[in-house]
Parts: structure tokens; C-alpha cells; sequence
């Protein structure tokens, strides 16, 4: 299967939204565009199973490998192995959900489909690439539509937001970039060259020296991508500030591309240095838990409590790379794809209760499930997934990096794996509290909004077809994380293993 | 090949084909305004950018290879390919021009100033000795002091006309007393010479520092840079975009040449003066484009920073660093005239150039605010525009040399300038305003110009022929 369909199919409709008038076109051509996408992901993914039942072993599957820059030997290198696909599956789904639920976006309709559809190629280039040129190219990308789509399309201090998310996501790939260049410089693949190729540095030898001098521009600059804690302000504001398509966005797929660049760049190639290192991730990561965890309980905005609450989620994502058994980065990869799909169903309940309310306060909703049964019923599933509950994919997600930090027979591993535990309680607390004040209750929709109430009587203010395909997807992909997990670890244990075939030989 | 003063001929014709061409349109130009015919402005712009157009086309049909004048005047594909990329990029300026030129008095007189420079710039890309480079570099300055003038009605323009004539001589008098040491130091003016002759001795270092501090003045590097503002932003839009592509691309051109060709046997000492000069440049730039508003002051500061980075692939010392350097050049001749195309339009239909009068623009230019907006972005680094290439190559060529500070200073500076245009960007698109400025309807030679821009930013960096062909001509 040719991979750079992924790259190309949202792309060519992107450009095809352009010459047409208007919001209805362009939103027909991304729906037609991200069932396609969606589509090709779960053919990719029948691919992959059916490549590997028939033996293939190879590290990456379906590669591509073009001359780019021959001088500078910058190559288009794009394969996938079990993470990629992953990742690709949410990322499909994600915009697929994203795109439904932004159905009735009337201002602006043409930029913002091209703009969202725009940021899925960033995404795509992301997770299939093999070539660090390449990889950063595409996590830059993604960084410039998700200003503009805050900025003209947010709501609240969105000038603000936007311009914050942007600068330090952009320091963030500064210090990639950084990362990126000392691993270039110090590879070496006969008389003298430099490659920029994964699969050929994950061979070499990089020193010790450079990988502990570089390892921390790469780590914390993707950390800033995956909300590592000092570097998480973003989070909160940019997702709060965001359109509900862009919010989905954000916490689906772009926090997943700083986790995905810990995992594949900073640890894969730099083993020795991740192992040195392990300890400052966990310290960072477990705190990341706890403080998000807490800081989420004194919010009274619904985003902010989603936003914070994906600040102590991903921190489980940071928390398994740091512990480096094949469990945890497993748990860490089930987590990318859990949080993925459970912020993203949590932001589109909130957006759709926005729409309808014009308020996010806590204190001024109430009872919602009276008037709008189905998008209460999102709302708490969304609430049970993040709590951790049995069935939904965060429980099996979280529950395999317990696995993971327990296993290594450690006190300091157990201490962060018991920290990273009690965050749970903490976040059933806030999540309970949420639901319980939102959506049950005496009825209340904020102040005098009366035609609310009189469409309401109609029964008129449930969710629309659009919305509910969204939320019906993203539920879909929940519940089948979480009946069914082996599927997911089966697709991505191998290619943990490679991982850690490498991290293996340094930590014994 | 028959007799030899036939084959001086020959070989003058051939090898000085793009400087001839660009003398014979000052002739035409000439004769045209001394001919009693009046010739109406639009018509006369179109015939001008008809002989630019063929000036361009001609130069990717020849390219010529060798010496002239005793080795004072040499050419080659690489100097070629230079020259058409000052051709390509004074051809936008003309283009983007149309609307401020076509109620001028002066139009023959602005061209005619205004290939006088073009023609310096050729005979300074193609000097081989440090005579030829001066004479070049003077053609090239003078004329564009009479060009800043050109808003004839505004005081602002010849007070700008006035700072750029009286810094440049400055400039030119450090450069004449670092030609006459160098000449005391090696008793030759041509490079290879001066060349053979350098050892490193603190003379010879000091009277480099003298070179390098002319250079300076003309490419706007910190501590040089105090004139560029005012300048500026006195001149019209025109020259200004002239000022901050076409004549620093040509003096960077000249700077590799003699930094990687001449000057190799003091390496190491100017390669820690280039790393000073470039921190200081990126920083101060950058500081000070932050609080500009006024479009033209912000791009003016914004160049600076600019030059700042092309400074870090210039002192890479490897065959990556100067087709980087090229290779920037040729992607910011897309990014800033596409910059400059929107601003200058805006100035000679509306006469606004200050950056809150953009405020909500999106609303009633769409086309306009993506031009500006995917110009700025190319400024600013990110993909998939060119500007991202360019960065990256500058960068990774200067981290070549094992300097990681250097790259370290620059990555967190292109952070620094990212917030700038960001500004612009949100100024365009998020402010809201009840009376943004009306729609703008244009010629369409303007809107070829942007089109060539941004076509040259989304393919450029993509694509990768263009910096392979020039690495190719570097090997």
C-alpha cells in the first residue's frame, strides 16, 4: 500500500475546497475526504495484520524511499509499523469526528475546512515518517493552522491563546530542531557522511556524550508538544480558548505528536541517554499527574477542566516512555490512542452543550440530561472513559502502565507508579463532580435563556444527525479499546519491542 | 578563430552579454525620453517590462565561462546564475511598481537610475579584482541615493535619500582604505593575489576588518545597520524592496565569493567575527522589529534579522554553507517582494502603510491578506513554504562547523521572529474593524508579480531542483 495516499488525500482536498464559494461545498469535500481517510486507515491497518500473519517481519512495513536533498541527504522516507498505524487510526478518526461536529460552522467555512484539513496532513506526515528532515517538516506543519484556527474561529482571549499556543509550540520544535541537527551531524555512514534516516541511525552507535547532550533538546522540545510538565501552559489555554473542532484537534492529535516524537526520536535513537534521563522523566511526569490532576478540581469552566485533566493524561503517555519496560510503553502507546479518542468525544460533548447553552460555567448549568438526553449521555461517557472506568479504553490504558512501573522492582518506579495511581481518585472526584452539577440536577441553562427552554419543550435541542455520527464514532472506538484491548496491544507490542530490544541491552 | 582582436570581440560580446543587455535598455530608455515623442506612462511601462522580461529570458540562454581584461572580469555559470536572480527579482519590482509608476513624471528617469544599479551589481558579482569590485559597488550605491529621492514631493524621501548617500560614502571610505592596506599588505588588488600573499598578519587582519565592516554598512549587519530604518521607510515602497533584496543579494553574492575564495588563509578569524556579527544582527533585529509599526520600518528590522541568519550559513566555510546562502537569497527574493508587493500596493492606491491600518484587511482583500500572509510565513520559517528550507539549510550548514551555541541563538531568535509576523498575521485576520480599508482593484501586472512570489515560495522549497542545481554549481 502506498503510503503517501495518507499525506495526499487530505491535501488534494484541501486544494480542492479552495476554487468552490461558500461553507457548503467545503464541507462536503472534507466529510467526502476524512470518510475516505478513515477508510484508508482501516485498509492500511488490513494490510499491515494480513503482511504480518504472512510473516513479515521487517521493522517497518509499506516503506517509500525518495532522494530529497541529495546533497544534504535528506531523503522522503515514509513507513509504518503497529504505533504509526495507531496513531493513524485515531487521527482518522478523529477528523472524521472533527469534521462532523463542525457541520454548521458558518463563518469562514471555506478557511476552516481547508485549515482543519491542512492540519490532518501535518498529522499524517508526522506518524509515517522515517526521516528526521521529513518528521520535523511535518510537525511544523501542523503548528501554524492551529494558530489561525484559534484565533479567528475561538472564542474567549483567543488572540491571546493563540499566540501563546504557537510561540511555545514553535520553541518547542526550536529545540527539536536542535536535537535533530546534533543526531545528524554525529551519525556517520561511511567516509565522513550524515544521514537523517530513523531506521539507519537506530543501527548506529551514537555516543554517549552526544546522546546526553542532545537527548534533552529533543526530549523537551516534543515534551512540549505532549504537555511535559513546566511546559504544559499551553494546554490549558489553547484547548479552552479553541473552537470545539480545533479543541479536538489539539488534545486528539497534536498533544499525541509530542508523545509520538519522545517515543520514536528521543528514546528510540537515544537509548543510553533516555536511560540516564529516565528518572527526571518520571519525577516531571508524575508531577505532571498529580498537579493536573488537582488543578483540574478548582475549575469551573468545562474546558478548563477538560484541558487540565489532558495535562495529568498525558502525563501517563511521558510517565510509561520514562519508565522504559515493554509494558509501560505499550500502556504509554494505549494511552496516546485513549485519550485521543475520550478528549476528543469530551470536547465535542462540551462543544455541542455550548452551542446550545452559550455557557461552559459549571455554575450556570444544570440538569441538561432533561433536554438533551443524548449529548448528556456522551458527556458521561466521556466522564466514566477519563475516570478510568472498566470497559472504556483510558482503564486498560492506565492499567498496563501501572503494569509496567510496577514491574520494574524498583522503589523509586513503585513510589511514581503508586503517585501516578492515587491521581485517579482525584480525577474521579472532579469528573464525578462535573457530570453530577451538569447533567444531573434541577434543570438550569444559565441566565434567561429562554428560547432554549421553549425549543427544549419541543424536544428540538438534542444532538443533530452530525453530531451524533461524531460522538457514535468516537464511542465506537472507545468501547472497542476497552472490551477489547488485545487487539490494540497485539498491533502495537511488536513494535514496543523494537524499542526496547535497543533500551534492553543498556538497563540489564 | 580568425584574427585576435576579432576574438577579443567575440569574447567581449559573449562574456558581457547580461551586462550589455541591461546597457542597451538604459540606451533605449535614454533615447526614448531625448525623442520629442511623449510616450503615455502606461504605455511606456508595459514596453519597459517587455525588455525586462527579454533581459531576464536572455540570461538563462548563454552562459558564458571565462576572463576579460586581463582577469579584472570573469563569469561563469554560477555568476550567470546570480545575475538572473537580480534580473528575476528587479522584474518583480518592476511588475509590483505599476501602480505607484503609472502617475510618475519620472518613469524613463526611474529606470534609467535604477538599471545603472542593476549594471554595478553585475560588474561587482563578476569583479575579479578588488579595482573592478569598487567601481561596481559605486555604480551600484549612487543612483539608488537619487532613487530613495524619488517620492519627489515628500521631505521624508530625500531626508532618507539624504542618510543613504551620506552613510554609504562613509562606508565606501571604510572600504577604500581597507582595499589601499590590503594593497600596502599584498602590493596586489587581483584576488588570486591577494590570495597567494595573505599569511594573517595583524595588518592584513585589521585591513579585513575594514572590508568587512564596508560589507556591513551595505547588507544592514549590526553595528552597520543604524541608516536602514529611516531609509527605509523615507524611500518609496519600491526602492525600499529594491534596497532589501536586490542590493544585499548582490553584495552576499560578493561576500561569498571573496570570504570562501579569497580570504581562506585567515579562516579561523573571520569566522569569529562573522559569528559575532550574526548573533548581534539576529538579536538586534529582532528586538527592534518587535515594536515597529509601520510596515516598512517593520520590514526594514525584520531584514535585518534576516541577514542575521544568512550571516550563520555564511560562516559555515563548506560548499553547504554558500549554496545555502544562494540558496536563501533566491527564496527570500520571493518572500520579501511578495511582502513588499502587498505593502507597496496598499501605499500607492490607498497611501497607508502603517500595520493598524491592515487591521481586519481579510475581510475585504482575501487574496491580498494570503499573499501577505504566505510571504510572512516564508519570513518566518515555516513549512511548507520555502523559507523553511532556506532557515534549515543556513542553520544546519553553520552547525556544521561543530558551533552549537550558534544554532542554539538562532533557533530561539527565529522564535523571537515568529511572534512579529505572527502579529501582522493576527492583525490581518482576528482584529476586528468597522472600516477596514476597501477592496483594492489592480493592474495586472501586479498580480503576476504576486503570483510569481508565491508561486516561487510554495515550489521552491519543495521542490528540490533549485538548491541541488545551485550546490551543483558550487562543487
Amino acid at each position: 500500500m502506498n503510503l503517501s495516499l495518507l499525506i495526499l488525500l487530505p491535501l488534494l482536498s484541501a486544494v480542492a475546497i479552495i476554487p468552490f464559494k461558500g461553507a457548503r461545498s467545503a464541507r462536503i469535500i472534507s466529510l467526502i475526504s476524512s470518510s475516505s481517510q478513515l477508510v484508508l486507515a482501516f485498509a492500511l491497518l488490513y494490510f499491515y495484520l494480513n503482511e504480518r500473519s504472512a510473516g513479515n517481519t521487517a521493522n517497518m512495513l509499506f516503506e517509500d524511499n525518495y532522494t530529497w536533498y541529495a546533497p544534504l541527504h535528506i531523503n522522503y522516507h515514509v513507513g509504518v509499523d503497529g504505533i504509526s498505524i495507531a496513531m493513524i487510526l485515531l487521527t482518522a478518526f478523529v477528523v472524521l469526528a472533527g469534521v462532523l461536529i463542525s457541520w454548521n460552522v458558518e463563518k469562514l467555512g471555506k478557511e476552516f475546512f481547508f485549515l482543519l484539513l491542512f492540519l490532518s496532513v501535518g498529522a499524517y506526515g508526522f506518524f509515517i515518517s522515517l526521516d528526521l528532515f521529513t518528521l520535523f517538516f511535518f510537525l511544523e506543519v501542523a503548528v501554524i493552522p492551529k494558530f489561525l484556527l484559534i484565533g479567528i474561529w475561538g472564542s474567549g482571549k483567543k488572540q491571546y491563546s493563540a499566540m501563546k499556543l504557537a510561540l511555545m509550540l514553535m520553541t518547542g520544535s526550536a529545540f527539536v530542531f536542535v536535537g535533530l541537527i546534533g543526531l545528524y551531524l554525529n551519525t556517520n555512514t561511511g567516509n565522513g557522511q550524515h544521514t537523517f534516516d530513523i531506521l539507519q541511525i537506530a543501527q548506529m552507535n551514537i555516543p554517549l556524550s552526544v546522546q546526553k547532550f542532545f537527548f534533552p533538546f529533543a526530549f523537551v522540545g516534543f515534551g512540549v508538544f505532549g504537555a511535559l510538565f513546566p511546559f504544559h501552559t499551553w494546554v490549558p489555554d489553547g484547548h479552552s480558548s479553541a473552537p470545539t473542532a480545533a479543541s479536538m484537534f489539539l488534545a486528539g492529535i497534536s498533544m499525541k505528536l509530542g508523545g509520538y516524537g519522545c517515543l520514536r526520536v528521543a528514546t528510540f535513537l537515544m537509548p543510553d541517554a533516555a536511560h540516564q534521563y529516565s528518572w527526571i522523566i518520571i519525577v516531571l511526569a508524575s508531577i505532571a499527574i498529580l498537579y493536573g490532576a488537582f488543578a483540574t478540581m478548582m475549575q469551573t469552566d468545562l474546558k478548563y477542566i477538560n484541558a487540565y485533566s489532558s495535562v495529568s493524561h498525558c502525563g501517563f503517555v511521558l510517565l510509561g516512555i520514562g519508565i522504559l519496560t515493554k509494558t509501560a510503553i505499550t500502556g504509554a502507546v494505549m494511552q496516546m490512542v485513549s485519550h485521543g479518542l475520550m478528549t476528543a468525544l469530551f470536547f465535542a460533548g462540551i462543544g455541542m452543550i455550548y452551542d446550545r447553552t452559550h455557557t461552559r460555567q459549571l455554575s450556570q448549568l444544570g440538569g441538561l440530561l432533561k433536554i438533551m438526553p443524548f449529548i448528556s449521555t456522551v458527556f458521561v461517557i466521556a466522564g466514566l472513559c477519563s475516570l478510568g472506568l472498566p470497559g472504556f479504553s483510558g482503564f486498560v490504558a492506565e492499567v498496563t502502565v501501572f503494569m509496567g512501573g510496577w514491574s520494574r522492582a524498583d522503589n523509586f518506579y513503585r513510589i511514581a507508579t503508586i503517585v501516578a495511581c492515587a491521581s485517579i481518585v482525584v480525577t474521579a472526584v472532579y469528573i464525578l463532580r462535573a457530570v453530577g452539577k451538569a447533567i444531573m440536577g434541577p434543570l438550569n441553562v444559565g441566565e434567561g435563556d429562554s428560547s432554549l427552554l421553549r425549543r427544549a419543550a419541543g424536544g428540538g435541542v438534542d444532538a443533530k444527525w452530525n453530531e451524533k455520527w461524531a460522538a457514535a464514532l468516537l464511542i465506537i472506538g472507545i468501547v472497542a479499546i476497552g472490551i477489547a484491548p488485545f487487539w490494540l496491544n497485539d498491533l502495537v507490542t511488536p513494535a514496543t519491542e523494537t524499542i526496547m530490544n535497543k533500551i534492553s541491552a543498556i538497563v540489564k | 578563430m580568425g584574427r585576435p582582436e576579432a576574438r577579443m570581440l567575440n569574447d567581449f560580446l559573449y562574456l558581457m552579454n547580461a551586462e550589455l543587455l541591461v546597457t542597451l535598455i538604459i540606451f533605449i530608455l535614454l533615447f526614448l525620453k531625448l525623442s520629442n515623442e511623449e510616450w503615455k506612462n502606461e504605455g511606456l511601462l508595459n514596453f519597459i517590462n517587455f525588455l525586462l522580461l527579454i533581459n531576464l529570458a536572455a540570461g538563462f540562454f548563454y552562459i558564458p565561462n571565462g576572463n576579460l581584461f586581463g582577469d579584472m572580469f570573469h563569469t561563469s555559470e554560477l555568476v550567470t546564475f546570480e545575475k538572473n536572480l537580480l534580473n528575476l527579482g528587479t522584474l518583480i519590482i518592476s511588475l509590483q511598481s505599476y501602480d505607484w509608476l503609472k502617475t510618475h513624471k519620472h518613469v524613463a528617469e526611474f529606470y534609467i537610475l535604477l538599471l545603472s544599479t542593476l549594471l554595478g551589481m553585475f560588474f561587482m558579482i563578476s569583479a575579479n579584482n578588488l579595482l573592478m569590485f569598487y567601481l561596481g559597488l559605486e555604480l551600484s550605491t549612487i543612483p539608488l541615493a537619487a532613487l530613495s529621492n524619488f517620492d519627489l514631493e515628500k521631505r521624508r524621501s530625500s531626508e532618507a535619500a539624504f542618510k543613504f548617500i551620506i552613510s554609504s560614502a562613509f562606508s565606501s571610505g571604510l572600504l577604500l582604505f581597507g582595499i589601499s592596506m590590503l594593497y600596502g599588505a599584498t602590493g596586489t588588488l587581483n584576488f588570486m593575489g591577494i590570495k597567494a600573499h595573505l599569511n594573517g598578519n595583524s595588518f592584513q587582519v585589521f585591513s579585513f576588518i575594514l572590508l568587512l565592516a564596508g560589507f556591513g554598512f551595505k547588507i544592514s549587519a549590526v553595528p552597520f545597520h543604524l541608516w536602514t530604518a529611516d531609509v527605509y521607510e523615507g524611500s518609496p515602497v519600491a526602492v525600499t524592496s529594491y534596497l532589501s533584496v536586490i542590493s544585499k543579494g548582490a553584495v552576499l553574492f560578493v561576500m561569498i565569493s571573496i570570504f570562501y575564495n579569497v580570504f581562506t588563509p585567515i579562516a579561523d578569524s573571520w569566522y569569529n567575527m562573522i559569528f559575532l556579527i550574526s548573533v548581534a544582527t539576529m538579536i538586534i533585529g529582532n528586538l527592534f522589529a518587535l515594536r515597529q509599526q509601520n510596515m516598512k520600518r517593520f520590514l526594514a528590522f525584520s531584514s535585518i534579522a534576516q541577514i542575521g541568519f544568512i550571516l550563520v550559513g555564511l560562516s559555515a566555510q563548506s560548499t553547504a554553507g554558500s549554496s545555502s546562502v544562494i540558496f536563501f537569497i533566491l527564496i527570500y527574493i520571493f518572500s520579501n517582494l511578495g511582502a513588499f508587493g502587498v505593502i507597496s500596493l496598499v501605499s500607492a492606491v490607498k497611501g497607508k502603510e502603517n500595520m493598524d491600518d491592515y487591521r481586519g484587511f481579510y475581510k475585504t482583500n482575501p487574496v491580498l491578506s494570503w499573499v501577505l500572509a504566505i510571504s510572512l510565513f516564508s519570513l518566518a520559517g515555516i513549512p511548507p513554504m520555502a523559507g523553511f528550507f532556506g532557515k534549515f539549510f543556513l542553520l544546519f550548514a553553520g552547525a556544521g562547523k561543530g558551533n552549537y551555541s550558534l544554532i542554539i541563538i538562532a533557533a530561539l531568535n527565529m522564535v523571537v521572529s515568529l511572534y512579529y509576523y505572527l502579529k501582522v498575521i493576527k492583525i490581518m485576520f482576528m482584529d476586528a474593524n468597522e472600516h477596514p480599508l476597501e477592496k483594492i482593484k489592480t493592474h495586472w501586472q501586479p498580480k503576476i508579480a504576486m503570483a510569481l512570489c508565491v508561486g516561487g515560495i510554495l515550489v521552491t522549497g519543495i521542490a528540490s531542483g533549485a538548491y541541488n542545481y545551485i550546490h551543483s554549481l558550487l562543487k
